[in-house]
């Protein structure tokens, strides 16, 4: 069966052990999580997490009905099919001896990037942005030389001005 | 009693209120220790025995205990007991069953009795204390995290942080546990917390906005449902535990006769239709007859009902039931279409969603004619009884199939209780003892945990006193929790246990005969304990028997002797359980040439190797003596 790329956003309660609730579901059903992130919401009692898994349709939709089983879980949605915003932040530390500083800082600057920190020979950049932006970004860094990446896991946001479960 | 077990369960369960005074309870608006608030809310809650086993930190519960005017508590001689005790007072009753233990090796105990239940969906409550809040995490004495060592068994889990919460969250607790697809709900009570003070107020009602399962069907399906069953040429309904959980067994059979459907069930579902209704083809599935996994082989439509495609009744799901449709009713929205695609899911509670498609058919006229269908499934179970009736003719010797269907002619199907624990016991009560009420069958389906059926007895027979309770053991499996007869000697359990010795763990050996060569490893009790002294060295009455001709005597006694009692019945080793689909095999292809009619045992016997036939008959020469 064809595995199919999803991204889920999942309102959960704002509490401790939750994270832990959602992940070891989706891992004990034997499931890969491609990336995560998790914060607070504009409610303070409520957590999004933004998570992509790499699923089947029949598995896929065995952990969306779990997940909707959790007590914690108040709402799932799915944004794969729909019209949604992506964004990753993304932190690349790239060797660039004093020569060729001035060619990674314009590099940085086309993909409206900041440096956050300037060393003797290397150079820190924050980065954010859809998945195409980033990747175009660290594919034409790596001619320089990356020597860290780190990166926030993604986050998403339905375009639809009210959401749906 | 049976009318009592048919109201106990049903619309006042599905709104998960208190089944006590609630926030009428006595102690309302007093301060008191959060240990007092625990057992303050099991009493708000109605509950009125807890099953557990104290320890440094569940000592103030404990101590609160001690007080309580309305709670019996049962001492169990290990958590593992505990939990399946109170599991088997769940099962019997309806109700919630509550467990208290301590931190560290008291909850982790508890386990596999969660898991069990969880399984099984079965409400529990399991109250643990834990070291104080200020060492969580530091490897401090009798530390576990039992939240997160039980997250994948439970339904739900509540680490407690304040004493304010300590109200609230039990109730929560017994909603979650009762509500939708029951299950256990753990609470751990720091204990620190059991020590400060608070003001008692208990809720009735509860707010959680994540958690709202789906009780009513939607319409539309419903219609869908309808319209599919009117079609159907071949239809069935396969019975599953759902129906008992919901309370749904009278309107199953009304669903069944109404319309001429016949019924197969799950084990789970043992007793939600009644053996003797003519039009239920009874147990289903590995070891389900061969007439009853026709009927769901052949069927056109499955009316699956609070059921879950579990691999132990489809065989090999690619060719399982390859023309039917499927119609699958269950309040848990994740099992609809996990193993099998369902034409028409519904959503909902079966006590609700039966009624409604009962109303549909009925109101549109067009019921559907199954008289082909009944007449074809009845002819075959006339024509392939479960066992040939020579197989069941071992001169000399106890056979087990004979022995339960003795013992169940000696039950009144509405004052008993029939437990197992698990193995060839098991699929012997199933296929030979009757049962005609719910919650009258208890066995662990999900899980298949040994020494389950021990502990359940104990509970059910404290739930109800004054009923026969029988639990059907293998040797194996007695030991894995006989320590529990103490428990049942000094609470007045008057539990009956049937030891199906085979000194050996006859279902694995079963399988190690017919599928790895008769290499019997590790599964010979030769060493077994004495079970005739082990039980009187426990105060119980107890008795072995060797000789088919005594059987019945030795159950006569069993039944009418005032406290627990263990016969110890001595069967053969090679003693086995057909029908048979092999694991990974088709329904419809039972191995076994014991349960064919004349001329296909004869040439089963010819062309087999004999392996199947052997067990039936101790005739391949191992020279296995009783
Ligand atoms: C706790 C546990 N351990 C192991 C098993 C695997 N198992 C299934 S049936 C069985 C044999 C049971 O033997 P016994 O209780 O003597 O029953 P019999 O099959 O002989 O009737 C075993 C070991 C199990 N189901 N549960």
């Amino acid at each position: 069966m064809s595995e199919m790329k999803h991204v889920l956003s999942v309102l959960v309660e704002n509490r401790s052990g939750v994270l832990a609730r959602v992940v070891g579901l989706i891992s004990r059903r034997g499931f890969n999580i491609d990336s995560l992130s998790v914060g607070p919401t504009e409610n303070p009692s409520r957590s999004r997490i933004t998570i992509i898994v790499v699923a089947d349709d029949e598995s896929y939709e065995q952990i969306t009905k779990q997940l909707n089983k959790l007590v914690v879980v108040h709402k799932l949605q799915d944004l794969t099919n729909d019209s949604y915003i992506e964004r990753e932040l993304v932190l690349f530390k790239v060797s660039a001896p004093p020569e060729r500083r001035s060619e990674v800082i314009e590099i940085a600057n086309l993909f409206r990037a900041n440096i956050v920190d300037v060393g003797a020979s290397e150079l820190t950049i924050e980065a954010t942005g859809s998945q195409s932006k980033l990747q175009g970004m660290e594919d034409l860094l790596a001619a320089y030389g990356i020597k860290e990446i780190t990166r926030t896991g993604k986050i998403a946001i339905s375009r639809n001005s009210k959401e749906r479960s | 009693m049976s009318e009592s077990k048919w109201q106990m369960m049903g619309p006042l369960a599905r709104a998960g209120a208190p089944k006590g005074p609630g926030s009428e309870n006595p102690k309302q608006g007093q301060r008191m220790t959060g240990a007092q608030a625990v057992v303050a809310s099991l009493e708000a809650e109605g509950v009125e025995i807890v099953f557990g086993y104290p320890g440094g930190h569940a000592i103030q519960m404990y101590d609160a205990l001690y007080d309580s005017q309305v709670i019996r508590h049962v001492l169990a001689r290990h958590e593992q007991g505990a939990v399946h005790e109170a599991d088997g007072y769940a099962r019997a009753t309806g109700d919630v069953g509550v467990v208290m233990v301590t931190s560290g090796p008291g909850a982790t105990n508890t386990v596999t009795g969660i898991a069990t239940a969880y399984m099984d969906s079965v409400p529990l409550v399991v109250v643990s204390g834990q070291v104080p809040r200020a060492v969580i995490g530091t490897d401090s004495f009798q530390e576990s995290d039992i939240v997160g060592i039980t997250m994948p068994v439970v339904k739900h889990s509540y680490l407690l942080k304040s004493v304010d919460d300590v109200a609230r969250t039990f109730r929560e607790a017994f909603h979650i546990a009762k509500t939708g697809r029951p299950g256990p709900v753990l609470i751990d009570v720091p204990s620190d917390l059991a020590q400060e003070e608070v003001v008692f107020e208990y809720p009735d009602e509860v707010s959680i906005p994540s958690y709202k399962p789906t009780y009513r069907g939607n319409a539309r399906q419903v219609r869908a449902a309808a319209a599919l069953i009117a079609q159907a040429k071949r239809p069935i309904l396969y019975a599953g535990g759902g129906i008992v959980s919901s309370g749904a067994s009278e309107l199953a059979l009304k669903f069944m006769r109404d319309l001429g459907i016949p019924s197969v069930t799950t084990l789970m579902a043992k007793g939600a239709i009644p053996t003797h209704e003519p039009l239920n083809l009874g147990p289903v599935g590995m070891h389900g007859s061969k007439y009853a996994n026709r009927a769901l082989n052949e069927s056109d439509l499955i009316i699956a009902c609070g059921a879950r495609f579990s691999d132990r009744v489809t065989g090999k799901v690619e060719s399982f039931a390859p023309r039917a449709a499927v119609i699958h009713i269950d309040i848990d929205p994740a099992e609809i279409g996990k193993v099998r695609e369902a034409q028409v899911p519904i959503v909902g509670d079966l006590s609700i969603v039966l009624g409604a498609l009962i109303e549909e058919v009925e109101s549109s006229g067009s019921v559907p004619d199954t008289r082909a269908w009944v007449d074809e499934v009845f002819a075959w179970r006339r024509e392939l009884p479960v066992l040939d009736p020579r197989a069941l003719e071992v001169p000399g010797q106890i056979v087990p199939e004979v022995a339960l269907a003795q013992l169940s002619g000696m039950l009144d199907p509405e004052r008993s209780i029939v437990t197992t624990e698990v193995g060839q016991n098991q699929m012997w009560a199933v296929q030979f003892i009757d049962r005609e009420v719910p919650r009258t069958f208890l066995s662990s389906g999900g899980l298949g945990t040994m020494g389950f059926g021990f502990p359940a007895a104990i509970g059910a027979a404290l739930a109800f006193p004054d009923d026969q309770v029988v639990c059907i053991a293998g040797d194996g499996s007695f030991q894995m929790n006989s320590q529990e007869m103490a428990t049942a000697a000094v609470n007045g359990a008057a539990v009956k246990v049937v030891v199906l010795d085979n000194r050996a763990l006859g279902m694995v050996r079963q399988w190690q005969k017919l599928f790895y060569d008769k290499r019997y490893s590790a599964t010979e009790l030769e060493d077994n304990p004495d079970f005739v002294k082990l039980a009187q060295a426990y105060s119980w009455g107890a008795e072995r028997v060797t000789d088919p001709d005594e059987v019945q005597g030795a159950l006569e006694r069993m039944l009418a002797s005032e406290g627990p009692y263990l016969v110890d019945l001595r069967i053969s080793r090679d003693q086995a359980v057909f029908p048979m689909v092999a694991p990974g095999g088709e329904l419809g292809d039972e191995l076994a040439a014991g349960d064919c009619r004349a001329d296909e045992w004869e040439r089963a016997k010819s062309e087999s190797d004999g392996a199947a036939i052997a067990g039936l008959f101790d005739d391949d020469g191992d020279g296995d003596e009783l």
